[in-house]
Order: structure tokens, then sequence, then C-alpha cells
């Protein structure tokens, strides 16, 4: 295995390895499930990613053909990873999940629940 | 002709499956090509019933183009985002914000949803009934929330909107 291609894999994991920690910082320190959902959806995107590139270099270079089982992976994530996150934040507005100290517009939580028109409300919630 | 149509009413869907198939196997030796063949008839079929009609991607090229625009954009978005993560806390002023949708058909909204949660920072939360307001819920709420919907309407939907020339 040459140089140039070791290097490349291992920046590639270091880069995922520092962004799915990130991640899981985040979602350890942030403080409501609003913004916590923001982490996951971080750490699936470019720290996953990076991590199955490099695994898609490094096993066609041992295997001698391109091995594409990785990417599939990343194919589904793509998918599968904003449907969850929408599913979470929708279900957390419908239970009225407390929301964070400096959180603007609450008031949308309301309107989106119960399907009011956001015109009626665009005054009232401009000037939170 | 016909006869070819109903038994592939999405030939698109079908490649996709087939190549799907091949991918997972690692291989492209005639057994699998004609296994990976039935599925990519018999799935079709079945799914049939269960279809839509939705609006067509009529610009290729210009999906494309969005595809790596919105990767360039995760990239950049992800380094902003952990780096607000790892500052202090306190500094995080997240919101929620409406965003007027242009665009009425599910599948373009879909797919604008999705792209506004793939990309760090923000997150779809829940789409109104008359399908007009996306809510959406952003980790550093910028002073003045225009902006956020305005990056949003002027970079995403206006890609989306060309993609499927509605």
């Amino acid at each position: 295995m040459n140089f140039w291609l070791e290097l490349t894999v291992s920046v590639l994991l270091m880069i995922g390895g520092i962004f799915v920690l990130v991640g899981s910082i985040g979602l350890f320190r942030l403080k409501d499930a609003y913004t916590r959902l923001h982490a996951p959806t971080k750490a699936t995107t470019v720290g996953l990613g990076g991590i199955l590139l490099s695994s898609v270099i490094y096993m066609s270079h041992l295997q001698g053909y391109i091995n594409i089982h990785a990417l599939l992976i990343t194919l589904f994530l793509v998918i599968t990873a904003p449907v969850t996150a929408h599913i979470l934040a929708k279900v957390a507005m419908h239970h009225k999940v407390k929301t964070m100290e400096p959180t603007q517009n609450e008031g949308l939580v309301d309107t989106a629940r119960e399907q009011k028109s956001v015109d009626d409300d665009a005054g009232s919630s401009s000037d939170n | 002709m016909s006869l070819l149509s109903r038994l592939l009413p999405t030939p698109g869907r079908s490649a996709i499956l087939l190549v799907i198939w091949l991918m997972l196997n690692v291989t492209v030796s005639l057994g699998h090509i004609i296994f990976g063949s039935v599925f990519a008839i018999a799935i079709p079929l079945l799914c049939a019933p269960l279809q839509i009609s939705q609006p067509r991607i009529k610009k290729p090229l210009k999906a494309l183009k969005y595809f790596f625009m919105v990767l360039g954009d995760v990239v950049v978005a992800n380094v902003q985002v952990a780096i607000l993560v790892l500052g202090p806390i306190s500094r995080i002023k997240p919101g929620f914000v409406a965003v007027p949708l242009d665009i009425k058909e599910i599948r373009p909204i879909t797919i604008l949803a999705s792209t506004v949660t793939m990309t760090p920072g923000t997150v779809t939360a829940e789409l109104s009934k008359d399908k007009r307001y996306l809510y959406v819920h952003v980790l550093q709420m910028p002073d003045d929330e225009q902006e956020v919907i305005r990056f949003i309407k002027d970079r995403y939907e206006s890609a989306i909107k060309e993609m499927f020339q509605c």
C-alpha cells in the first residue's frame, strides 16, 4: 500500500471520526430535543461519509476491485436520515416538548400543531 | 410496445433496482443479472397500485448540479455547526421559522425538506396541511429571521423549481 493511499485513508478516517465525536458531544451538551436533533444529522452526513469513503478506498485497494457496499450504506443513510430527523422533530412539536431558554418564535409550535394560518399569527410571533 | 410499457411501468425505477441488486452482490455475472431483472420487473409491478402520479424531474443535469451544491453546503455547514456545538452553549440561539412555499407538489417539497434537514443547522419539523408553509427549526438564528427564509428559498427552492420546471 503506497504512502499517498494510506494518507488519504487516514485523513478521511480522522475527519469522519472527529465529526462523529462532535455529533456525540453535541447530543450530550445541547439542551433540548430540537437542538439535539441537529447533532446526529451532522454525524451521519460528513462523519459517516468520511468513514465509509475511506472504507471504500481501503477495501478496493485490498481486494483489487471497486468495493461499493459502503457507498450503498451512504445512499440508504442519505435517504433515511432526513426522514427520521423530520419525524422526530414533528413528534417533539406535537408533544410540546420543552424548548431551550432563548428559543425564538416558540409560538410557531402551536401554529403548526393546530394548523392555524401563519398569516394571522405573524404579527404576534415576529415581536418575540 | 404496449406490452413493454405494461411490464415496465417505471423503467427508471427498474434500472435503479437492478443496479442496486448488482451493487449489493458486487458482481455482473449473468445469473445475478437475470435474478436482478426478475426483481426489477416484479417489484415495480407489485408497487404500481401504490403510486400517486408525481411531477418528473425535467432537467436531470440541473438535478446533478443541485446534488453537488448540496454536498458542498453540507460540508461547509457541518464545520460551522461543529464550531457552534464545541463553543459555549449559551451562545446558541435556536428558533423556529415558517418558510412559505412556492412549490405545490409533494415530491419537490419532500426533496426540499430532506435538503433542509440534511444541511446541518436546520431541521424541518412540520408541513402545514395546505402545503403552504414548512416549519423549520434553526440551530443558530440570525437577528433577522427573514435571512433564513431567504436562504432556503433562493438557494434550494428556486433550484428545485428549475429542476421540475414548475
